[in-house]
């Protein structure tokens, strides 16, 4: 089953083109990783997937991308797309509240009231971003205390809290060390049972490591889509050689 | 060239500290003479009486009561106009809303006194409530003002994050945005009290200025900063003491306020 089914995707910011004719799929319970250069357009797209996108002046879309059949630039409601599918950004952006109203903020938000519910989902998301041991005995304390690698589990813990079909990922790990790098990989190895996960990354290892299919970018376009393996044993396209080789990017 | 910097900075400490010693040398004094308890919790201000009674619960009371009342009315009004300016007006009616909000500041108090005479009066006679709305519509833009740019302040990734989760707009914005700013609209709040408390004219105007103790928010009420003005033209000797010391009185409440505000800031961040 595909989540995601992108059809002749056009965006233009103003006269800019930042995406042409993008044609692509992204498959239930698998990670599929976004790659390229800066300026490519693979965190466009990803923000393309929310619509998140929407908030950007001047910003046009043509063609179609649907959610499990429907699409969102239809009759779709943004506010319950946005709960379907889930996003963490690249700096890790807790609310400057509590780690607990930080994960209870989404449930809120979408009409539980119960203290039980919201005692039970803070608990359930945050183990399942592999934080709750950290966390549990500072559940009041606020969340700007934490590390940058807590803060980020945090964050995909505040994600997941609002049950999510997909979750987006735009370069994730970036502004963090190679350990907390190396816990968010294991993490998301770990929630590909449950969610589809597309991840935009600049780093190729971290591509491989974890994602089943790469989609490689340049100035706009995809260039090759196509499981990992081959992206990275045997690309088709030159460009995709050159890139994943370290030829230039 | 250091030094020219220097004393600029120091004119206005050295302002603060002759003000503080005029207040105090003036009214500490006089304070003594009348009794502090006497003179802070006496409901009687008499000063021609023999002898002269100095009690200025009435005027504590007072300007409490006119305060409250500008705050009630004018706190939300002051952050909805804030919330409004900086997240919800689309930018071509910000430019005719933000300086109208701006002017308001600039018109003189006197102005003010006037409108609440002829607008306010009318209906609500000389009262606690007649100066409370027309403080209410005074702190306005003070208030607006800060809490705004206390807003704009606030990293626009929270709000992304919160539409991330399927938040709408106004849920954002006053479920995150407008926490995540709460150090800087509660500074604007007080602020607008520090206003309120102060404002004279446009009181004098509107309250009445019986000094005695109110007990419904229809009744005239004499403020501490009008019954400085009012008898300061003629007072001498302990009169003129005991109205220094009013001063003070006012003094030290600003100074209370400011001290919680630093207080509640410290805990919150």
């Amino acid at each position: 089953m595909n989540v995601f089914d992108i059809t002749d995707l056009n965006l233009w910011y103003g006269k800019f083109q930042a995406l042409q004719n993008i044609n692509m799929s992204a498959s239930e319970a698998e990670i599929t990783a976004l790659i390229g250069p800066s300026g490519c357009g693979k965190s466009t797209l990803l923000k393309t997937l929310n619509r998140m996108n929407d908030l950007v002046p001047g910003c046009r879309v043509t063609g179609s991308v649907c959610l499990s059949g429907m699409d969102i630039y239809g009759n779709l409601n943004v506010n319950d797309l946005r709960k379907r599918v889930g996003m963490v950004f690249q700096k890790p952006n807790p609310f400057p509240m509590s780690v607990y109203d930080n994960i209870a903020f989404g449930p809120r938000t979408h009409g539980v009231k119960s203290r039980y519910a919201l005692d039970e989902a803070v608990e359930n998301s945050l183990k399942a971003a592999a934080i709750w041991d950290e966390v549990k005995d500072r559940l009041r304390k606020s969340a700007l205390g934490l590390s940058g690698g807590q803060q980020q589990r945090l964050c995909i813990a505040r994600a997941l809290a609002v049950k999510p079909e997909v979750l987006l990922l735009d370069e994730p790990t970036s502004a963090l060390d190679p350990i907390s790098t190396g816990k968010i990989e294991e993490l998301l190895l770990e929630l590909k049972n449950d969610y589809s996960i597309i991840i935009v990354t600049h780093n190729m290892q971290q591509a491989t490591r974890i994602s089943d299919q790469t989609a490689f970018f340049l100035l706009g376009e995809m260039i090759e889509y196509d499981s990992t393996e081959k992206i990275f044993s045997m690309p088709q396209d030159k460009r995709t050689e050159d890139y994943v080789t370290g030829r230039f990017g | 060239m250091r030094a020219v910097f220097f004393l600029a900075a120091l004119a206005s400490v050295l302002a603060v500290l002759l003000i503080c010693l005029f207040l105090f040398g003036n009214g500490v004094p006089a304070l003594l003479k009348i009794g502090i308890f006497k003179f802070l919790a006496g409901q009687e201000w008499a000063p021609s009486d023999v002898p002269p009674l100095f009690g200025i619960l009435p005027m504590i009371a007072g300007s409490l009561y006119v305060t409250a009342c500008a705050l009630i009315l004018g706190v939300p009004v002051g952050i909805l106009t804030a919330v409004f300016l900086a997240r919800v007006c689309p930018p071509r009616l910000y430019r005719f809303l933000k300086p109208g909000v701006d002017l308001l500041a600039g018109i003189p108090s006197v102005v003010y006194g006037f409108f609440g005479m002829a607008a306010l009066v009318p209906h609500f006679h000389s009262s606690i409530l007649s100066a409370g709305i027309l403080l209410g519509v005074m702190i306005l833009p003070t208030m607006a003002g800060i809490a705004e740019s206390a807003l704009r302040a606030v990293p626009e990734h929270y709000y992304e994050g919160a539409l991330a989760l399927g938040a709408g707009h106004y849920r954002a914005v006053f479920r995150v945005i407008l926490p995540a700013a709460r150090s800087g609209v509660l500074a604007a709040v007080v602020l607008g009290m520090g206003r309120a408390v102060g404002e004279t004219m446009a009181v004098i105007m509107v309250a009445g200025n019986q000094a005695r103790m109110p007990n419904s928010i229809f009744q005239g009420v004499r403020t501490l900063t009008a019954n400085i003005v009012m008898e300061m033209g003629y007072a001498a000797e302990l009169h003129r003491g005991a109205l220094i010391a009013t001063g003070v009185v006012l003094f030290v409440f600003i100074l209370l306020v400011n001290l919680c505000l630093s207080a509640l800031n410290r805990r919150i961040t």
